[in-house]
């Protein structure tokens, strides 16, 4: 009996050794960097992280096929180093020592990535899935473009300034028609010269009037 | 006795409404965008701090003694740039042509830069900024191929602001978000020229005194940047060898002329608003002094940022580097650092050879980073824009930097539109009924019209033409023209001399400087300026850089002959104010001919400037 498990278990080691190595065929490379993720608050990675690695490659697997016969020791990590990276390969049960197709690893991380990721305090640039290609989210674009809305800012008030100065010159420019009509009503007013209220052109020419009473007199005076 | 109705021309007449208006708007036009993105550029290529050396020897002998000659012609004969060379001598009336259209071709496209500035400013108010980050592409598996291949900022530059064409001759279509841009900028032109003096007067105090905020707050920023005494040292290290090669004089010379904005027309517009008696040697001197201490003034945060910038990106190289090596050793995180890089290096180097070339490491050299020159657009549209990215408050720094950059650029187009503005005033050609605001407003609305084919896809190529061609060569023959034309036309001694006219105005004798300056050296300078400028635009083939995505070498740019048609037009442009002077002398030679001598012609001789406002 002993035996027979010893036996059993070599062979699934050495299958998993077989299954799991660098370029296997199905297996895909992962990449963790923590410490330019989380700095100072970086957490050590061990096995303890490997295993909840595992059960979230499991978890994603369950959720992609729907069927719950994926198991966390369906997934075979292999040559950790110190960067972090490692290989990794899932397991089909049903099937005697096989890999689930790559294809299908593909597409249950690439619909829990974001699962994945918060499960470790990583991103999509920290936690690399070497040959999966993330989705990547669009920048957030408002419904009105920014721009339009300040330069509609901008142009009311040009608008304002203009219409502002050119009523300002119109006023500008009736006032000062007025007042040049004004000064011209008060010139024609003084250029008429009077002589006794009555306009000097009705008395005929230049002011004064030379009175014949006193001219007559003259030879009154006795000459000298 | 009754007041005579009639009131005199002078007093109709508009006035600055204080000394300092008039100071700060001439400053205002000299101090341009190109103190800005063109003078650090040409002190980096030039040997840094020793390229002050021409520099300033141009500016004694060619800058500041034109600069006074056109101070003092506006300010002695009170008309714009036309009506002054007609009242000189009717044969020089084509050098006030000659301006007026200089001045009508740079307006142009002038305010076409600025809109660009404009769209930039707008997009700044966004978080993040547009220019940060690329667009993905259809799928969304990846970034948009030609963002991805080149950089973002250059993406949101040719792409998303310009959508240049891959050809000059390939006009592309009218760019909607440009037209707008242009139609706010000429609004914005009209509302502060809607009066003539009288409204850029009061505009001209933010516009001017602006910038040099901006530059402050920058430059105490740019201080505090890693790596910005790289930058600052680079620039300034004086490297006396380059003062041996011809070029950099005539780029000193030639920096000078452009920068101080002579022979436009609008300095000499500018002065005829003073009253006689004003000290415009003063004015001049104060002018050009200013203009070029600012130029020094706004390269020190310029080179600040550079070398920030330039530090920035070998720090990103080196971590790029460390990163591959990192990933294809599988070595724990942070084992190299950028300080035992190179000792990594060369142990790896001497280990796993092979791995290591495999990997295709890029060297990082910081003063290769220093030495990616860049000026004009490509400095405020794309290095600067870019390494406002990588500050802390991207945002603030986009919005001052490009409110900065708008207002260094409307004051100058202030004077530009009066150069283009005063003579047609004076000019009996428009009626006295039309109000100056119907005036403007027709000049502005036209100006719109015909630029908005630099709102095309080819729209930029062109203003590189314009400015390569119609903003350069004939200023330089105008100028020429003024200098000859007041000195030995006019006869300097009616000017400086017996009837003592800006001895008049300044209110002192004329210093032996200016007499050497104005009758000698600066005509002489000007020739050997202009006839070395021409050789050396001859010796390149007219060639342009377009960006073409589908170009082998993109994201370098694809160096392009122009068309023939397209040189014609460049020949045209150079040419056509120059022909202004001849055409008109030629003109008034004819028309004098076919009347008969006409004794009431004033000679030239008769004039002074106490004479003209009595």
């Amino acid at each position: 009996m002993l035996r027979a498990l010893l036996f059993t278990l070599s062979v699934v080691a050495i299958a998993h050794a077989e299954l799991c190595k660098p370029d296997a065929q199905n297996a895909f490379k992962v990449r963790i960097s923590i410490k330019t993720a989380l700095g100072d608050n970086a957490y050590a990675w061990d096995a303890n992280e490997e295993y909840l690695f595992k059960a979230m490659v499991a978890f994603a697997m369950r959720r992609y096929s729907s069927k719950s016969t994926t198991q966390i020791s369906n997934v075979l990590l292999c040559n950790v180093t110190d960067r972090v990276s490692f290989w990794f390969v899932v397991t089909d049960s049903s099937k005697n020592v096989t890999t689930v197709p790559g294809s299908e690893v593909e597409a249950a991380i690439r619909m829990n990535r974001n699962r994945i990721n918060s499960a470790f305090l990583l991103s999509d640039k920290t936690l690399q899935f070497l040959k999966i290609t993330s989705t990547l989210s669009p920048p957030v674009e408002p419904s009105t473009p920014v721009w339009l809305i300040v330069f509609g800012v901008v142009l009311c008030l040009i608008v304002a300034g203009i219409v502002f100065l050119i009523f300002s010159g119109i006023q500008k420019h009736k006032k000062k028609n007025k007042e040049s009509t004004e000064t011209e009503n008060l010139e024609e007013k003084v250029e008429v010269t009077l002589e006794n209220g009555i306009p000097c052109e009705a008395l005929d020419l230049k002011p004064g009037h030379i009175n014949g009473v006193f001219a007559a007199d003259d030879e009154r005076f006795t000459s000298l | 006795l009754s007041a005579t109705p009639e009131i005199s021309k002078e007093d109709d007449r508009p006035k600055w409404d204080n000394k300092f208006q008039y100071i700060l708007s001439c400053i205002g036009f000299a101090v341009g965008l190109g103190n800005v993105w063109r003078f650090p550029y040409l002190c980096q290529i030039h040997g840094g701090g020793a390229f002050l050396i021409p520099y300033f020897i141009a500016l004694l002998f060619e800058g500041i003694p034109l600069l006074h000659l056109e101070l003092a012609l506006g300010q002695c004969l009170r008309k714009g740039s036309i009506g002054a060379w007609n009242t000189i001598s009717p044969y020089l009336g084509g050098v006030g042509v000659g301006t007026w259209v200089v001045s009508v071709l740079v307006s142009l496209y002038y305010n076409t830069v600025l809109t660009w500035v404009m769209w930039y400013l707008i997009n700044s108010f966004q978080e993040p900024l547009p220019w940060s980050a690329c667009p993905l592409n259809e799928n969304r598996t990846g970034f948009n191929e030609e963002c991805y291949e080149s950089t973002a900022v250059n993406y949101f530059w040719y792409r998303k602001t310009l959508n240049i064409t891959p050809d000059i001759a390939e006009s592309g279509t009218l760019q909607w978000w440009l037209i707008l841009c242009l139609a706010a900028c000429w609004a914005i032109v009209y509302l502060c020229t809607i009066r003539g003096i009288e409204t850029t007067g009061k505009a001209i105090y933010v516009t001017a005194i602006f910038p040099y905020l901006v530059l402050t707050i920058f430059l105490i920023q740019g201080l505090t940047l890693p790596g910005a005494t790289d930058g600052l040292i680079y620039l300034f290290t004086p490297n006396l060898n380059t003062l041996k090669n011809p070029r950099v004089w005539l780029d000193a010379a030639t920096q000078i002329f452009f920068s101080l904005s002579l022979a436009f027309g609008g300095l000499i517009a500018f002065a005829s608003y003073n009253p006689s008696k004003n000290d415009c040697e003063k004015d001049a001197v104060t002018v050009a002094i200013v203009n070029s201490m600012t130029s020094l003034y706004a390269s020190i945060p310029v080179f600040s940022v550079l070398g920030f910038k330039a530090t920035t990106a070998y720090w990103d190289c080196l971590d790029r580097n460390i990163i591959s090596i990192i990933n294809e050793f599988d070595l724990p995180e942070e084992s190299i650092m950028q300080q035992n890089y190179t000792t990594w290096i060369s142990f790896l180097n001497s280990s796993y050879p092979e791995k290591i070339a495999g990997l295709k490491l890029k060297s990082c050299d910081l003063q290769e980073f220093l030495d990616q020159s860049v000026s004009g657009t490509g400095l405020a549209f794309i290095v600067f824009t870019q390494a406002i990215i990588l500050m802390p408050g991207s945002q603030a720094w986009a919005i001052l930097f490009f409110i900065m950059l708008f207002c260094l650029g409307l004051s100058s187009m202030f004077g530009n539109i009066e150069g283009v503005f005063t003579p047609l005033l004076e000019l009996r050609i428009i009626p006295k009924s039309i109000p100056k605001e119907l005036l403007s407003g027709i000049i502005c609305l036209i100006s719109f019209l015909i630029a908005l084919c630099f709102t095309l896809g080819s729209g930029s190529y062109w203003i590189d033409i314009f400015d390569r061609y119609a903003g350069t060569v004939p200023l330089l023959v105008i100028a020429f023209f003024e200098v000859i034309g007041v000195v030995y036309i006019y006869k300097i001694k009616n000017f400086i001399g017996k009837s003592k006219d800006v001895e008049w105005m300044t209110g002192r004798k004329l210093n032996l400087y200016w007499q050497i300056t104005w009758r000698f050296i600066s005509p002489l300078l000007l020739l050997i300026v202009f006839l070395a400028f021409v050789t050396l635009q001859m010796q390149k083939p007219p060639s342009y850089p377009a960006w073409n995505p589908k170009y082998e070498g993109f994201p370098m740019k694809e160096e392009k002959v122009y068309p023939p048609w397209v040189r014609a037009i460049c020949v045209l442009l150079a040419a056509l104010p120059c022909v202004c002077v001849p055409l008109v002398a030629l003109f008034q030679l004819v028309k004098r001919n076919h009347r008969s001598k006409d004794p009431s012609l004033v000679s030239p001789e008769v004039f002074s400037c106490q004479g003209a406002n009595s």
